[in-house]
């Protein structure tokens, strides 16, 4: 199988700096996705992976030999596109065999690991169709398909779910980790939906405008996210950010004057921020408890209940609005008047370069 | 919904146009079946009795067949040589473009905005030099040097219309720019191929000052049969105008029979 490495590795176009020096490792028959949003560059450095684009700077190994220039096909590894890119004139079976064909194997091999992979997608009614007969999520399993039959060290998936309808894309999400799990391979998988993200990944990479902002497991970066960034792009509600500022550090405890004008004490770990300091304050929305007093207080502005769960939107004095996520808050109405109190130790803590303060939250 | 109703001055003007526009050639082929002295009456005879003997005679002096075997043969041998060198031309341009693709196509096209006759004298120094005038090869020759230029930009336009994923995944399934061009631009572009070969047939069957000043009797297509008829002792316009029936007729049965092609290969890519 591959384990694959990525050491200071860049993407110039023209003049624009499209990926900036990247490090990463990705072990062996892990399940790594790329998240961010759309120009972050989280396609760029898989088609450079994949071999579609060269590398301007920096090494690429495909275990532990640099593959900076070895063409697509003999990286061992198989793409799966956005848009499917199956061959329109081909029939199911001759999508997934050609590459077969194309090397020359005989027919009888080609024959045997095409309807293995029809087999595991469940296509095996569908091999004489082709691609315009079948429906989204079967061309999906196609593209799929092609991939498997090449028997690859590594998959790749190009944001692979994104033209298929909400329902179809939560089941193909488990199909997808089912079949990492069934064929060892390494994964790569590409999309800008934090969801798919945090639901399919052993580790997930962040990447904003090029440059790798965290890499870690999903819970890991839910939990401990490494800058307002990745704080403000993993998690949904996004977690409410408030500005506030250091009023003093004693006895371990830090004391923070927010905005609005309460004061929030939290307990201080690791080098405290010197007195003064402008910080933001990052709490999620399930972190917040409502009480008859508290340092945060607003009006509830909409209430959305989906059942299992809350969404209270609540607009502070000043205008901002906080996100407030509870699991049994039914009875409350739009336009009440409601106070919060953060849960000081799931808080986060990031200093004014947007970079979290080391240890500011407990899990 | 409902479709807008043209005002019937605009579809007076346009029938008025279309008219004018048919009218020489539903004259020639009315004149076709004059007699000489019909032809040339004054003022012209609407109401005759249509006799064929001006076909006859321009098919029997002067070998219609071989200018007409020297047409097909030169427009399809041309259209095939012209498709075979722009195929992986437009392949390379809509695939693998560099920086000066687009400037090269524009230049190509704008080969096409030169005066044929700018180049007559040393074209017709080469050809003579090489063997090549009254040649059919020659003709062919020419006839795909100046049709290169718009089927190269035409297949490109058709290859540009196909996804570039799909090539890409043909290059992770390990296919070289020759099997890509074999096993997928050839079956996905066909109808373009078809209708830029259409459209280069009927341009080569259609030109007339190469094959007029290059050939003779040998090579002669059916443009230059046409020519051969005004001689210095005059027109015999009944006899000109059958030729040319004879001559316009194979192209415009061709034409129409194709027609339902050549316009969507024309207008492909327009709209998606």
């Amino acid at each position: 199988m591959a384990a694959l490495e990525l050491r200071q590795v860049g993407k110039w176009y023209g003049g624009f700096e499209a990926v900036k020096s990247v490090d990463l490792a990705i072990a062996d028959r892990e399940f790594m996705v790329f998240v961010g949003p759309s120009g972050c560059g989280k396609t760029t450095l898989l088609r450079m992976i994949a071999g579609l684009e060269d590398i301007t700077s920096g090494d690429f190994l495909i275990d532990g030999a640099r593959a900076n220039a070895v063409p697509p096909d003999k990286r061992g590894l198989a793409m799966v596109f956005q848009s499917y890119a199956l061959y329109p004139h081909m029939t199911v079976a001759q999508n997934m065999g050609f590459a077969l064909k194309m090397a020359g194997r005989p027919r009888a091999e080609i024959e045997a690991k095409v309807r293995e992979a029809a087999r595991i997608l469940r296509l095996e009614a569908e091999l004489g169709r082709k691609p315009r007969m079948l429906s989204g999520g079967q061309r999906q399993r196609v593209a799929i398909g092609r991939a498997i039959v090449r028997n690859p060290k590594g998959f790749l998936f190009d944001e692979p779910l994104s033209n298929l309808d909400a329902a179809l894309r939560v089941q193909m999400r488990t199909e997808l980790v089912k079949l990492h799990r069934s064929l060892d391979a390494t994964m790569i998988y590409v999309t800008h939906d934090q969801i798919e993200a945090m639901t399919m990944a052993d580790r997930i990479v962040v990447l904003n405008q090029g440059e790798v902002a965290q890499v870690g497991t999903p819970l890991d970066l839910y939990h401990r996210p490494a800058n307002l960034f990745v704080a403000g792009f993993i998690g949904s509600p996004k977690m409410n950010f408030f500005p506030a500022r250091v009023a003093g550090v004693a006895n371990g405890s830090l004391s923070l004057a927010l905005d609005g004008g309460a004061t929030v004490a939290l307990a201080a770990q690791g080098a405290p921020p010197a007195a003064g300091a402008a910080l933001t304050l990052g709490v999620r929305p399930e972190h917040f408890v409502l009480a008859a007093e508290g340092p945060l207080a607003g009006s509830v502005d909409v209430v959305e209940h989906l059942g299992a769960e809350t969404i209270l939107y609540v607009k502070e004095s000043r205008g901002a609005i906080i996100v407030v996520r509870t699991d049994d808050l039914a009875h409350v109405r739009p336009g009440e008047a409601v106070h919060l109190v953060p849960r000081l130790d799931r808080v986060s803590l990031f200093d004014a370069e947007g970079r979290a303060i080391a240890d500011s939250s407990a899990t | 919904m409902q479709h807008d109703k043209a005002p019937l001055s605009g579809a007076i003007a346009a029938w008025i146009v279309a008219c004018l526009m048919f009218f020489p050639i539903l004259w020639m082929t009315v004149t076709a079946f004059k007699t000489e002295g019909e032809a040339v009456a004054i003022p012209p005879i609407i109401l005759f009795r249509p006799v064929l003997q001006s076909f006859a005679a321009a098919t029997a002096q002067s070998g219609y067949l071989l200018f007409a075997a020297n047409s097909v043969i030169v427009s399809f041998a041309s259209t095939a040589l012209a498709i075979l060198i722009a195929f992986p031309a437009a392949y390379a341009m809509a695939f693998q473009p560099g920086k000066r693709t687009k400037d090269l196509l524009v230049w190509m096209l704008s080969t096409k905005m030169l005066p044929p006759v700018g180049v007559l004298v040393p074209v017709y120094l080469i050809f003579r030099d090489a063997g090549l005038l009254d040649t059919r090869a020659g003709l062919v020759i020419v006839d795909t040097l100046m049709n290169l230029p718009i089927v190269v930009w035409m297949l490109f336009s058709f290859f540009r219309d196909i996804p570039r994923d799909i090539l890409e995944a043909a290059r992770m399934d390990g296919v070289g720019p020759r099997g890509q061009m074999t096993h997928l631009l050839l079956p996905l572009a066909s109808p373009g191929i078809a209708s830029a070969a259409l459209l280069a047939i009927i341009l080569s069957w259609n030109e007339s000052f190469w094959s007029i000043n290059l050939t003779a009797a040998h090579a002669g297509t059916l443009a230059a049969y046409i020519a051969r008829y005004s001689a210095p002792e005059g027109l015999f316009w009944a006899k000109l105008s059958a030729a040319s029936v004879l001559a316009v007729a194979p192209i415009l049965l061709f034409g129409s029979l194709a027609q339902r092609r050549l316009v969507r290969g024309l207008t492909v890519g327009a709209v998606k």
